[in-house]
């Protein structure tokens, strides 16, 4: 019995068993909603949340919507995909910024869900953006919370204005008071106000927050909440909404295995919008928050446009134009590969950037275990060759590979397969250049217009298999590719009824409908390609 | 003091047990209580279902009897296990691993206070040297619960050296517990949890290590079973410590993690206190948990 597994998993393995039928049946359609409800209660969204949730859901599958359909069950997919997005708020929000600075943005939430960290990483974010932001220990509860938010303030290179020392000592409504007219004076734009960590049910730390939030008059109170909450996240925001009033909230710790139950909850119950997602250990890993990707990491439909982005802001444009015109007159070499490698390390951790892709989600594991060190290995073989040999991988003889085994210290059994590789690399990318669809040696034909899906879990497979081996590399780029040149197709042809994978055409083009990869972004996206 | 709220299903279950008599509305409302409770729709089905053949059994129409059924249900399930902390070694080591943020360094805190009411000898090794300031941290409860602390030498030094010198120093000094922190990691990072092995190893190689306790937050859902899986995979955790049980959340998911895991829970947090640590009784409870 499949107990464990994520929201996503649980959901892509229901529309599996529906997307096999031609018609739907009222059965059917019950059999599904429980299998819904049953997932997403798996996945700690709150009961009144999934009851209404698989109400709307059965009503709308059987209504007239779907029969008219070519194909029901990727329309129940788009219709929970549009409800999903629907509870968790609709349009991305912005943080609010005072006309007057300095903007003052409270943090609160239950103890452990992570303000302290998320302070720095909030702090890091806006200063990135050209702020002057300061950080406020007004957690003056926890042992050593002011200590931490001191080095973290450090990490991120803002100041923190601490003027008590914690553990017990001091009044919090003071210092975040006096920090609002510190900030004044020291021309800070923003205060990042990190407040203890309380219980819903303890009313009178409950009542602290509230003299914070009164003494300051905040712009924006941010609600932090523990991805990984259960059934408590209601109760917990229902407090927290009555205590202070939270403008917003803060999903954190989302890069574990929990991944939407929380954010369900919260968002329908107190109808405010979340803002930001926090997804790793160090301060940059933060994120705004969007709902209608959100909605689809949920479905497992992947997170293409977080994925566009992150490339575009990585990719030098005009080196991508130049990388296109090379591959289409086949002049692409090694030399060129290199740079794109250490381009793509610019963009940050690849395992996460594979993780957006759709179907990524069964492959967790895989991904995790993906030694990130085996790109600085395949940059320091092609290192190790000659100019002449980068630009014409022909001339590898028998006695230059192993000096470039030597020179990179690896064999020559991994300089032969990183040959091997780029060609194949070189070969298939061709193809997508020229608008062709790839074929992934030995793994067959991708079907066809449906290939947003499967292609991407094909070569998703085929990135599986070589990454236990020397070079994850070029298969990842064969991913990537694959990944931009489907993610053109929405815009040409459409869905793919009745396609094995069904899922991915019907999402596509339930995407498509609703303009979420807007014209721009494909254009964007095309550029990207150089087409 | 401020007023809290009991923890207790009581509230929930109030309509269940109040009425006449057991009618559908009676299995709705169990449902939804338990559901809500974060027991999970596998448990919560399991329960249902043989509270009604019970019901039907002993041909009851009164619901005070399902209460009694549904308190002696979750007190079975949860006695199955054995909530002894094994401490007969000397030094006995302790590791208390989790996520980030369920509150280990607290309840290490807590866990030392509670070994130093029974007149042992604690000394805590910080080998969490990841997390900003968690060091200091745990040195402040240390000294709140007059425990020994053994520090990092210099900062970002390996946890497993930090741990090895903890148990080092507890053997020359006679100190007879050792209780090691960990830095919060998330279960799915492979990274980390080879790491948390590899503190164990090297544990193991001055001493045997009598607990390695996961800690659980009550109001962690069903990931909680995630995060005892993968723990238990790489950590070889021997039991299981529920904290924050002082808030409104319930943490009837380790019913589901008991079972699936064969891990007892050892022992709960219920505030912040440096008393509020205490030893877990199934009989306690699922009273307290069904009122």
């Amino acid at each position: 019995m499949a107990t464990f597994g994520t929201l996503s998993d649980r959901l892509t393995e229901t529309f599996k068993n529906l997307r096999t039928k031609g018609k739907l049946s009222a059965a059917d359609v019950d059999g599904t909603v429980r299998e819904i409800r049953r997932a997403l209660l798996d996945a700690d969204v709150s009961l009144d949340v999934v009851k209404s949730f698989t109400a709307t859901v059965r009503e709308r599958a059987l209504g007239d919507e779907v029969n008219r359909a070519l194909n029901p069950a990727q329309q129940v997919v788009q219709i929970v995909n549009e409800e999903l997005v629907g509870i968790l708020g609709g349009q991305q929000r912005r943080l609010q910024f005072a006309k007057n600075p300095p903007t003052v943005i409270m943090l609160a939430g239950l103890q452990g869900a992570g303000k302290t960290t998320l302070a720095g990483k909030l702090a890091k974010w806006l200063k990135k953006d050209g702020h002057t932001p300061m950080l406020v220990a007004a957690d003056l509860q926890r042992p050593n919370a002011v200590n931490q938010l001191q080095v973290v303030g450090e990490q991120a290179g803002v100041q923190v204005f601490a003027p008590e020392p914690g553990n017990g000592v001091g009044d919090p409504v003071r210092v975040a008071k006096d920090a609002v007219a510190h900030a004044q004076r020291a021309q800070h734009d923003v205060v990042i106000i990190d407040t203890a960590g309380r219980l819903g049910v303890d009313a009178e730390l409950m009542k602290q927050a509230a003299n914070i939030r009164k003494a300051t008059n905040p712009d924006e109170v941010l609600f932090v909440i523990d991805a990984m909450i259960g059934q408590d996240a209601v109760s917990t925001a229902k407090a927290f909404q009555e205590g202070v009033d939270f403008t917003g909230v803060v999903l954190s710790k989302l890069d574990g295995d929990a991944r939407g139950g929380a954010a369900l909850s919260v968002a329908s119950v107190t109808g405010r919008p979340i803002i930001f997602a926090s997804t790793g250990e160090t301060l940059d890993d933060f994120e705004p928050f969007h709902p209608d990707r959100m909605a689809s990491r949920i479905l497992d439909l992947g997170d293409i446009l977080t994925l566009i982005e992150q490339a575009q802001q990585a990719f030098d444009e005009e080196e991508a134009l130049k990388v296109a015109e090379k591959l289409a007159t086949e002049q692409f070499t090694l030399e060129d590969f290199l740079k794109q490698m250490q381009q793509l390390r610019g963009a940050g951790s690849l395992k996460k950037m594979l993780g957006m892709l759709p179907g990524a989600g069964g492959m967790k594991q895989q991904l995790e275990n993906f030694d990130e060190r085996e790109i600085v290995r395949t940059e320091a073989i092609i290192q190790s060759m000659t100019p002449a040999e980068r630009r014409n991988p022909k001339l590898l003889n028998g006695s230059r590979r192993l000096r470039i085994a030597k020179g990179s210290g690896m064999t020559v059994t991994d300089v032969n397969q990183l040959v091997q590789r780029f060609e194949q690399a070189a070969k298939m990318m061709k193809t997508v250049a020229r608008g062709g669809v790839p074929q992934v040696p030995g793994m067959g034909p991708i079907p066809g217009a449906g290939g947003y899906g499967g292609g991407k879990r094909q070569a998703a497979k085929a990135k599986k298999k070589s990454s236990g081996s020397r070079s994850g590399n070029p298969a990842k780029r064969a991913a990537e590719n694959a990944a931009l040149a489907s993610g053109a197709t929405p815009a040409g042809p459409g869905g793919a009824s009745g396609s094995g994978f069904g899922l991915g055409g019907g999402a596509a083009a339930g995407a498509g409908a609703k303009g979420a990869p807007s014209e721009e972004e494909l254009a964007a996206l095309q550029k990207l390609l150089g087409r | 003091m401020a007023e809290r709220a009991s923890w207790s299903l009581g509230a929930a279950l109030r309509n269940v047990f109040g009425a006449k008599t057991i009618d559908e509305d009676t299995w709705d409302d169990l449902e939804s209580a338990l559901i809500r409770a974060d027991f999970g729709p596998a448990v919560t089905e399991e329960i249902v279902d043989r509270i009604k053949a019970q019901v039907e059994r002993y041909r009851t129409t009164d619901p005070r009897d399902v209460q009694r059924m549904l308190r002696e249900l979750v007190e079975e399930r949860l006695s199955k296990y054995d909530p002894t902390l094994k401490l007969t070694e000397r030094p006995a080591v302790v590791l208390v691993v989790g996520v980030n943020g369920v509150g280990k360094t607290t309840t290490i805190g807590k866990f030392a206070k509670f070994l130093r009411n029974y007149g042992r000898s604690v000394v805590v090794g910080a080998a969490d040297t990841f997390r900003a300031a968690a060091v200091d941290q745990l040195a402040t409860w240390a000294e709140r619960a007059g425990a020994e602390v053994v520090r990092p030498e210099r900062e970002g030094q390996d946890p497993a050296s930090v741990a090895f010198q903890t148990v080092e120093y507890a053997k020359r000094t006679g100190t007879e517990m050792v209780i090691i922190d960990t830095a919060g990691r998330l279960h799915t990072k492979g990274g980390l949890m080879d790491e948390l092995g590899k503190i164990k190893r090297v544990v193991e190689k001055q001493a045997p290590i009598s607990e390695v306790l996961l800690v659980l937050d009550a109001t962690t859902g069903q990931n909680g079973l995630a995060q005892a899986e993968a723990f238990i995979r790489h950590g070889g955790v021997t039991g299981l410590v529920l904290t924050k049980l002082d808030g409104s959340a319930k943490g009837g998911f380790v019913i589901a993690v008991q079972e699936k895991t064969g891990l007892p829970i050892k022992l709960i947090g219920q505030g912040e206190g440096i008393g509020d640590l205490t030893g877990f009784t199934p009989h306690v409870f699922a009273q307290q948990l069904v009122g």
